[in-house]
């Protein structure tokens, strides 16, 4: 289970963008969240993702209770989630080539003799060819790098998946494409997912359920977003 | 649809530029925006050439908006570049893209042969008005919203001061941007505010000509209708609006006309009913661009585009269409009618 309990987040000298959210995902599950613009739904996928620390409420990952963010998160963790943000480019190292950037994962946890062996099967399963493997950011299309970076999120074989607005930038083909990678490594795998987008009609099709996150705090004085169940869809 | 008019040099003004019959206003029947053979090459290291948009023949009326659709990297970006003249230094243009502002007795001006100081004086902001893709980098980080809206007001109007700020609110509510925001910085504004402040400032100059680079991109559903029903209603007050966008339901939600580009080449324009609704798209690439929709069958196309600098001889698409034939891969198909597909 992946339990988000409670959630109160934000950034400093603003109210927070998120209050009192709670949100479980049962393994094998596949969550959508949806809300306007400003109303949390990244932030919430930040802090689901060991990125952001909340201000309360906890997070609990397969029983184990966090207490960590970002670098003081545990490893054993940490390794647990896979996350793919928005834009490639904001998270895609500009110095490595692909192949590179779908290895650093492996790399950095002292698994590096199974790159060989895992590069080719991971760079396949979201439709890279090897020829894109020896480019580096700039020579390659946002929709190429996306698909370079939801790679390296699978690299390490997370039971958890979060997509925030993974497909955003990205024309129908290709997004559907990127959808069609991850279900195929959830068949496999058995991960959860929370897949934040503002599209409803993308998460109807992709997800399990559908929850909605109402406007939120940021700039303004209204209520905080919380998470409540509206609708339940089954695709 | 009769994009590929067999005129040579269309550069004359006048009735004689233009044979088409085009549905135009009765006014002035030359359209706002005329390309002809527009080519962008990128030349890169080692010799390498890129060319990123391929002999682009298309017209844009007054009052008439039309969505350039594609993937990332089919050069549709890379057009809505070169007409305002921000292509980087390795790019090498040629064709016509003539601009013109209807009811005004000066001949269309090609923007690609302009020099910068005209392009800088007279067609940024003035005869095209462009409305970013990303607002925030589009605006000043250290000055308000009000201040950056007054200075194009003044510079593109020569307003007074002391009208200056009557003006501005103007200008801003124009695009719907909120008052009481007008003082705020722009790391202060949301994703839409943002957007709607980048717009407000595209349509200060009256330009007859507006240019939406994937204007709804990270916009929630409620803002993409927004953002594009106001490009709409500038169309309906008689600009010609060009929308390129890779959002397949914004560009149904506003556009008359739909042109789909593929590895460089507009590969179908059609009317946006009959592409969305019957029959559909006739090319096979802009089909299956269709069916990958979560609301349709959500199936991609297999494969991914070529790459712009090794482009198969015959149809670019042959690698990846299900009904390419022996002519597909030898003879490039040529647009007529509509589409640019042997067996369309
Ligand atoms: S020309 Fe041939 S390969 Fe190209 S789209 Fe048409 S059928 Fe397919």
């Amino acid at each position: 289970m992946l339990e988000l309990a409670h959630l109160t987040a934000g950034y400093p000298g603003r109210p927070p963008v998120l209050r009192d959210a709670c949100l479980t995902i049962a393994p094998g599950e596949a969550v959508g969240l949806q809300g306007p613009s400003g109303c949390g739904k990244s932030t919430l996928a930040r802090v689901a993702a060991l990125l952001h620390r909340p201000d309360h409420g906890t997070v609990t990952v397969d029983g184990h209770r966090v207490h960590g963010w970002r670098h003081r998160a545990p490893r054993s963790l940490r390794t647990r989630i896979g996350v793919v943000f928005q834009q490639p480019r904001q998270s895609a190292d500009p110095r490595l080539t692909l192949a590179d950037v779908i290895a650093e994962p492996l790399r950095a946890n002292g698994r590096r003799a199974e790159v060989p062996d895992r590069l080719p099967e991971l760079s396949r399963s979201v439709g890279l060819t090897d020829e894109l493997l020896t480019r580096r950011p700039h020579e390659v299309s946002d929709g190429q790098l996306q698909r370079a970076c939801l790679a390296r999120a699978l690299a390490l074989e997370p039971r958890w998946l979060v997509c925030d607005e993974m497909t955003s930038m990205l024309d129908a083909s290709t997004t559907a494409a990127l959808v069609g990678a991850v279900e195929s490594y959830r068949t496999r795998t058995g991960a959860g997912l929370l897949a934040v987008s503002h599209d409803d009609e993308l998460l109807t099709r992709w997800c399990d359920r559908t929850v909605t996150l109402a406007a939120g705090a940021a700039g303004s004085a209204g209520a905080a977003g919380s998470a409540k169940d509206l609708d339940t869809w089954t695709s | 649809m009769s994009p590929r008019p067999v005129t040579g040099q269309p550069t004359t003004p006048g009735p004689a530029a233009d044979t088409r019959g085009d549905p135009s206003p009765p006014t002035d029947p030359r359209p706002v925006l005329s390309l002809r053979h527009l080519t962008v090459t990128f030349r890169m290291r080692g010799g390498r050439a890129v060319r990123a948009v391929n002999d682009i023949d298309l017209d844009l009326a007054a009052g008439e908006c039309l969505a350039l659709v594609g993937e990332s990297g089919c050069g549709k970006s890379v057009l809505a570049s070169a007409l305002l003249g921000l292509l980087p230094g390795n790019a090498v243009v040629s064709g016509t893209a003539l601009v013109h502002s209807p009811g005004t007795p000066t001949a269309p001006l090609d923007v690609l042969s302009a020099p910068e100081k005209t392009l800088a004086t007279r067609v940024r902001g003035r005869l095209i008005g462009l409305v970013p893709q990303s607002p925030a980098a589009h605006l000043t980080p250290v000055r308000t919203v009000r201040s950056q809206l007054a200075e194009t007001v003044r510079e593109l109007h020569g307003t007074p001061r002391a009208e200056l700020r009557a003006a501005t609110e103007r200008a801003a509510a124009r695009a719907a941007f909120p008052p009481d925001h007008l003082d705020h910085y722009p790391h202060q504004l949301s994703g839409g505010l943002a957007q709607r402040a980048a717009t407000a400032a595209a349509l200060v100059g009256d330009a007859p000509l507006l240019l939406a680079d994937e204007p709804t991109t990270g916009l929630d559903r409620d803002l993409v209708e927004h953002t594009v029903d106001e490009l709409r209603r500038h169309a309906d007050a008689g600009r010609a609006v060009l929308i390129v966008t890779h959002d397949l339901v914004a560009a149904e939600r506003v556009a008359d006309r739909v042109a789909v580009m593929y590895a460089g080449r507009i590969v179908e324009i059609a009317p946006a009913p009959s592409f969305f609704g019957e029959p559909g798209p006739r090319h096979p690439y802009a089909h299956g661009l269709l069916q990958a929709l979560p609301s349709r069958t959500f199936v991609p196309v297999p494969g991914m585009p070529p790459e712009l600098s090794r482009l198969p001889t015959g149809c670019a698409f042959a690698p990846r269409c299900g009904r390419a034939t022996a002519q597909c891969t030898t003879t490039l198909p040529a647009f007529t009618d509509g589409t640019a597909c042997h067996h369309a």
